[in-house]
């Protein structure tokens, strides 16, 4: 397991001085992804301008729910993003080279990427929270705090988990590949208002099916202090068993891999 | 003028190998579709006499939005161009006996309307079908169908005119990249794809719509349900041609200095 770390670092490390290489290029991307991210940003801003609120939530608690989604999305996509360009990696037929070397083909497609420009819409997600925590008036306690970085990471989990099963789909289809992006860039880009607000029925698939509400609208509600329920803020807890299913599907693809040949 | 329909035609038909990944791209437009359909039902609800857009023009909006979406997307560029340019196989393509603005600007309209006439037929079938309130509406009138057949062929050319500075550009600073991420995430704000101009407060709007990014989508989607009718629809007409003509000056005249000093990357 350590030495597993090791390899991953420096896999890291190895991207990063080559991307460095390339410096104009490597801060354009960033300001490219930062604008890319503002504009969701200009449109609640003035969208809110006419509207006073939508279903309750205010301007700032809108901002809250979507910060913490743009930013569990933009580290994921750091971290995993070779898994999102995994479908390239099986038309190439590299995964048969993945699959001879002794380390385990997750931590070497992990490391077959890490995509440092996601800053820029890091950046756009913690300009949103600030401007968020401004406009909400939350009281803070310890516990508040607590919840806001659970529901980070826990999005974060959850979107590495749909990233996997994106490539594991690739493994029985390669078609069929941008299906996942509805869940991954969909469920950022929607994810920006509390979930209840597209009634009940996408309340039950999106905690049943695929579960955003467990980072999302269930700890929020604690967080915005619209519930007293306490336990909500342990709800983003779910969300590694999703990254296990996910995982699991993986091992299902990587056994049912045949070489594409080349 | 033949030519150039060849250049048209080729794109065209080179396009159509790639039916499957257009298939499943439109099962993933559709509830994109809905999903905004559903905030803004949510939105409507809360804020009935605030509403800047009648709902059904709205969601006929998100619709053809989503039908028409790579005939508009500026992020859809031809990367073979970007490819010329950085390649140096450019060289081949002045060697031609073709004017090189036309010839690329016949092929990006030929690429967009490929992938836009597969794909808009099931969207706009399913989105015509669905319950109301979340359908896409018939036009007003025959007399607006036909106003927006015009003002969305209008609006392609003004787009297609737009993503010409930008292959032109990169002759320039050739990193076309980065240039490419910044133009083309000004343009989703500013035409109004994140969020329909009529949301926009006064002052703010009232520049976005002279500007030439409001000719693009904005013009036709508002025109198809009657949001854009009468005098303000003329006026539309007219900033749709004053820009088309400007942005296709501006090219030529930067594919005219490109060509001057351009220097072959490679051999």
């Amino acid at each position: 397991m350590r030495k597993s770390i090791r390899l991953y670092f420096m896999y890291v490390s190895a991207i990063l001085k080559s991307s460095m290489q390339y410096k104009a290029s490597f801060f354009l991307m960033i300001a490219g992804r930062f604008f890319i991210g503002f504009n969701e940003f200009l449109g609640i801003y003035f969208l809110f301008s006419g509207f006073s609120d939508i279903k309750g939530y205010t301007y700032g608690e809108v901002l809250m729910c979507y910060s913490v989604m743009e930013m569990s999305f933009a580290l994921s996509e750091c971290i995993a993003s070779g898994f999102s360009s995994f479908a390239g990696i099986i038309k190439r037929g590299e995964f048969d080279r993945i699959l001879v070397r002794p380390l385990s083909p997750v931590l070497q497609v992990l490391g077959s990427r890490f995509d440092l420009a996601r800053i820029g819409p890091m950046i756009t997600g913690v300009i949103m929270l600030v401007l968020g925590i401004q406009s909400c008036q939350i009281s803070w306690t310890a516990g508040r705090v607590i919840t806001l970085i659970f529901m980070i990471a826990g999005g974060t989990v959850l979107f590495t988990g749909l990233f996997l099963a994106g490539a594991s789909i690739c493994f029985f289809s390669i078609a069929e590949t941008k299906l996942v992006n509805i869940l991954t860039y969909g469920g950022k880009t929607h994810g920006k208002y509390p979930i209840d607000i597209y009634g009940k029925n996408m309340m039950k698939f999106c905690t049943y099916v695929i579960p955003y509400t467990l980072v999302q609208y269930y700890p929020l509600q604690y967080l915005l202090g619209k519930t007293d329920t306490w336990q909500y803020a342990l709800f983003p807890f779910g969300t590694p068993v999703f990254l296990g299913l996910s995982y699991m599907l993986w091992r299902a693809g990587v056994r049912h891999y045949k070489s594409s040949g080349s | 003028m033949k030519k150039y329909f060849s250049f048209f035609r080729i794109q065209f038909c080179f396009g159509v190998q790639y039916r499957s990944a257009f298939l499943s791209a439109i099962v993933t437009q559709i509830p994109w579709g809905l999903m905004e359909c559903l905030a803004y039902h949510t939105l409507h609800a809360s804020n009935t006499e605030s509403f800047p857009m009648e709902f059904s023009a709205l969601t006929s909006y998100i619709w053809l939005k989503e039908a028409f979406l790579l005939l508009f997307s500026t992020w859809m560029t031809d990367n073979e161009i970007f490819d010329l340019i950085l390649n140096g196989d450019v060289s081949y393509e002045l060697c031609r006996p073709v004017s090189i603005y036309d010839m690329w600007f016949a092929r990006s309209m030929g690429g967009r309307m490929f992938s836009a006439s597969l794909r808009c037929v099931p969207i706009l079938l399913i989105a015509l079908l669905l319950p109301r309130p979340y359908n896409l509406s018939l036009p007003q009138s025959a007399a607006a169908f036909w106003l927006f057949v015009l003002t969305l062929l209008l609006g392609v050319f003004v787009a297609v005119a737009f993503c010409m500075l930008v292959y032109i550009l990169s002759f320039f600073t050739l990193s076309p990249q980065g240039l490419r991420m910044l133009m083309t995430g000004a343009v989703e704000f500013l035409s109004g794809a994140t969020l329909p101009l009529p949301f926009i407060p006064y002052p703010v709007r009232k520049v976005l719509e002279l500007l030439p990014f409001a000719s693009m989508q904005n013009v036709p989607f508002r025109v198809y349900s009657g949001d854009l009718s009468g005098t303000d629809c003329m006026y539309a007409i007219f900033l749709q041609l004053f820009w088309l003509a400007v942005l296709v000056f501006l090219g030529k005249l930067l594919c005219r200095c490109a060509e001057r000093r351009i220097v072959v990357q490679g051999g």
